[in-house]
């Protein structure tokens, strides 16, 4: 006997449009609204066997599930994102059945109807600004390919060639740190990620910025043409938009009326 | 070039918000996968299971 577990995507307020007949979900399972207290829950069933406490763990590891998952998962957020503004949850939020998952909603009502009006019409934008690969290494010298003379000469060779990275380093940061400040400004929130690894993303150059802006889509067109603005201000340093995104950055655990920023460096 | 390119969303991009992000609800007892801070554990391993097929020309950034 198989049994079915209810992966839950997002909580939203009720809304009049139906979800389109072709979604998919996790699994390939067509999504589903659960109306409760207000509120409505967007379900799907996934197998027990994927998604039981041991099963995830092991799923989790690997990277096309991982992958195939994340983006079911984004493919509804996103479709619900043009019909309202849903509250995503975080990946593999699974229940039980679902009164289980009416329960969750009757726990957290709440909470879910402060931040569904705090998000309310607010989208999410992605920036992330890298520092270029460097196409040759930094040579200044033309001799410099020729062996050192001497070990002092090599290591003040070294020397050189990491201050220059360095330099460069700051300059990035610099860099991230105006345009992080010009975007914040025009923004009602936002949040730090970490850099992103580049073996992981398989993208050139080093990632100094990878930031989410919290934006109303009334502004969006504005804060998109400031990120634009920015592609030619600084060589060697390349900016990046995505977006918009649900606001899956602002949707965590805040207790108090005062989201907290703190997260990443300084402004 | 613009800075604004549509392209397939990056799994990376995606797994900061949706492992990271997103509401996070506890309190289903059966399932309780949001007491491990998944973000870590998970995107180390796959970190690893990446380097294995390529390895990372950026070592000292780990």
């Amino acid at each position: 006997m198989t049994t079915g577990l209810r992966y839950v995507y997002a909580v939203c307020r009720p809304f009049g449009t139906p979800l389109q007949a072709e979604l998919r979900g996790v699994g390939g399972a067509p999504p589903a609204l659960l109306h409760h207290h207000g509120l409505v829950a967007v379900v799907s069933t996934v197998p027990e066997a994927d998604f039981c406490e041991e099963a995830l763990k092991a799923h989790l590891e690997d990277l096309d599930w991982l992958a195939a998952t994340a983006r079911a998962h984004q493919g509804v957020v996103d479709a619900l994102t043009t019909v309202t503004t849903p509250l995503p949850l975080r990946l593999a939020t699974v229940f039980r059945d679902d009164s289980a998952v009416r329960m969750m909603i009757e726990a957290r009502e709440e909470d879910f109807g402060r931040l569904l009006d705090r998000l309310h019409g607010r989208v999410e934008w992605g920036v992330k600004v890298y520092l270029e690969p460097e196409p040759e290494p930094a040579e200044p010298e033309p001799a410099a390919t020729a062996r050192p003379a001497s070990g002092r000469d090599y290591l003040r060779r070294r020397r050189q060639q990491s201050h220059a990275q360095e330099e460069k380093w700051q300059q990035a940061e610099r860099f991230a740190r105006s345009l992080h400040e010009r975007l914040a400004e025009r923004a009602e929130n936002f949040r730090m990620h970490p850099p992103q690894n580049s073996a992981l993303s398989k993208v050139p150059g080093r990632n100094v910025l990878n930031a989410a802006y919290l934006v109303p889509r009334a502004h969006s067109e504005e804060f998109v043409e400031l990120v634009d603005r920015t592609k030619d201000e600084a060589p060697g340093i390349r900016v990046e938009l995505t977006g918009p995104w649900a606001a899956y950055s602002f949707s965590g655990e805040e207790s108090g009326a005062e989201p907290s920023v703190e997260s990443g460096e300084g402004r | 070039m613009t800075v604004v390119e549509r392209r397939e969303v990056a799994l990376v991009d995606l797994l900061d918000r949706l492992l990271a992000g997103g509401v996070v609800i506890t309190g289903d007892i059966t399932l309780r996968i949001a007491d491990v801070d998944l973000v870590r554990i998970d995107l180390n391993a796959l970190i690893s299971s990446v380097n294995q097929q390529v390895p990372s020309p950026f070592e000292e950034l780990l």
